[in-house]
């Protein structure tokens, strides 16, 4: 019989603890909270069982579908229009002091001001409601975006700018050779805030603007499942949502490992 | 009895009039510096921090302006020669980009001046071989020990092949000996390249092992004191360490130092 090499075995191990256990305590998690419910004959519209959720999930799968997707398109979108406006800016601040000082207090206006507070507002100026969800969204997620970038793009080594200096380096080699590669650890962080920030905003924002329309998205279903006392679909909405979440998070921590993780201290493995 | 033979003079390469530098928070960082360097030299600046060892280093290199004087290198005003790629600069630290391998590091002076990855590929191999890091162009800074990271450094000066090579406390911050195995590299460059070398340093001995010329400076303000010729000859080896005539010129460096301390209040 072929003995395997310790370390590739305890990394193996490693690996399966690291994908068994959390399934296992989630699996575990169910089957209590099933059992409670069936034990103590909870009514369903109190709590219902996960086996009453799932059932639910696959009977109203058509319309808690759609919703989902129009709840993933406006998370996108945002996403990407507050990385777009949050990259520009904040090259625009690291380029000019007199741009970020006169701009930056409407970036912490924006930042501070509740959604919430803000969304009745921009509902009633604004006449799509997906318009008016996606600049909420937006505005949530914008920030950090910003803020990051203009910070990361200004914390390049003194001595390595001296260098590009020395060998006459034009602004644009700067900027994509030394700047860039400096923000993006900056940039990546920013990156996994907003992606969640989006998620929430959007959904935050749909609760203001209520169930007006057809096409809404499932921070929708839930209000309206919770109007008309259908808790188990209450569930299986806020299942999606954390399933979305869980996805954006999943992917943007993909993301920064797959950019940074042959270089940068946050994502480098060490070995004791 | 033997002619002692007289070498034609070298030309002169480096050439600073009177330069002051003054900073706006009112420190006079160099006052009236005036120096002949001429090709082929390996020349320490020497002297206590606040002597304005580095500051003249950097001005030479055009990545400080002078404040009055003037600067001429290799025939034009410091810092604007055509590409900037007739100086090597090595920093005190390593100074290398974390996100690049040790060929992208090395790569980067001949990327700025527009040349392809293909085109640079045999004198960023030749830079590494110089410095015997050839077999790591593939690895990233954080995998190579600090003196190799200094090593990449500089390769990195070497590979545009200037003709003058600055050295900013370049091993100050490594253990002693990683220091003495670099100082004979650095000489071994030197000679082999035929270049000139301007090297600081707050260190008597690796001044001394060195350099063909020291230059002493003080601080308060940053001035030139004394300007000794060294009267050993190469090549040096780890054995030269260990001869009455370092020791005997350790001391006279020494003292000529020490007498710019004078004035040096302890608690200031």
């Amino acid at each position: 019989m072929k003995t395997a090499d310790p370390a590739l075995q305890a990394m193996l191990r490693e690996r399966n603890l690291r994908i068994i256990m959390p399934i296992a305590s989630i699996l575990a998690a169910l089957g209590l909270w099933e059992f409670l419910v069936w034990y103590n004959d909870v009514p369903h519209y109190l709590i219902p069982a996960p086996s009453l959720i799932a059932k639910t999930l696959i009977q109203d799968w058509a319309t808690l579908a759609q919703s989902a997707w129009f709840t993933v398109k406006l998370t996108l979108l945002s996403l990407s229009l507050a990385i777009a406006g949050g990259v520009l800016l904040g090259m625009l601040f690291a380029l000019s002091r007199t741009v970020e000082i006169s701009l930056f207090p409407f970036a912490v206006i924006l930042q501070v001001t509740p959604v919430v507070a803000i969304a009745p507002l921009i509902l009633i100026y604004v006449e799509s409601t997906f318009w008016a969800l996606l600049i909420c969204a937006w505005i949530v997620a914008f920030f950090p975006i910003l803020s990051n970038t203009a910070i990361g793009l200004r914390s390049a080594d003194h001595n390595l700018r001296d260098m590009f200096r020395l060998y006459q380096a034009t602004p644009w080699q700067r900027l994509r050779y030394l700047l860039i590669p400096s923000a993006l650890p900056y940039f990546m962080a920013a990156l996994k805030i907003a992606g969640g920030l989006a998620l929430i905003g959007a959904v935050v924002a749909e609760f203001v603007a209520g169930t007006a329309g057809q096409n809404t998205g499932l921070a929708s279903r839930i209000l309206e499942s919770s109007f008309r006392n259908e808790i188990p679909r209450m569930f299986a909405a806020l299942f999606l949502v954390s399933v979305l979440g869980i996805i954006i998070f999943l992917t943007t921590s993909w993301l920064s490992r797959a950019v940074l993780g042959h270089w940068h201290e946050s994502e480098i493995k060490r070995e004791l | 009895m033997m002619e002692q033979k007289i070498l034609p003079e070298a030309p002169v390469q480096i050439e600073m009039s009177n330069v002051d530098k003054r900073f706006g928070n009112n420190v006079t960082a160099v006052q009236g510096m005036s120096l002949q360097i001429r090709e082929g030299e390996f020349v320490s600046f020497l002297g206590p921090s606040g002597c304005g060892k580095s500051t003249a280093l950097k001005m030479i290199s055009g990545l400080l302006s002078v404040s009055s004087g003037a600067i001429s290198v290799n025939g034009h005003p410091a810092g604007q020669s055509i590409d900037g790629s007739d100086v090597g600069y090595v920093f005190q630290e390593a100074t290398l980009m974390p996100w690049a391998t040790v060929f992208d590091n090395v790569y980067l002076p001949l990327k700025l001046q527009g040349l392809s990855r293909k085109e640079a590929g045999p004198r960023v191999r030749e830079a590494l071989d110089m410095v015997g890091l050839a077999k790591f162009s593939a690895s990233y800074p954080r995998q190579l020990s600090g003196g190799m990271k200094m090593r990449v450094s500089i390769a990195r000066a070497m590979v545009t092949k200037p003709k003058l090579l600055l050295m900013d406390e370049p091993f100050a911050a490594l253990d002693e000996m990683t220091r003495f195995k670099l100082n004979n590299d650095v000489l071994d460059l030197w000679k082999s390249q035929g270049l000139t070398v301007i090297f600081v340093t707050h260190s008597v001995f690796e001044s001394v092992y060195l350099s063909s010329r020291v230059i002493v400076m003080a601080a308060r303000p940053g001035r030139v004191v004394h300007d000794i010729p060294l009267p050993g000859g190469y090549p040096r080896t780890g054995e030269y360490r260990t001869t009455a005539e370092y020791a005997e010129t350790c001391r006279l460096v020494s003292n000529a130092l020490e007498g710019t301390m004078d004035n040096v209040d302890i608690n200031h």
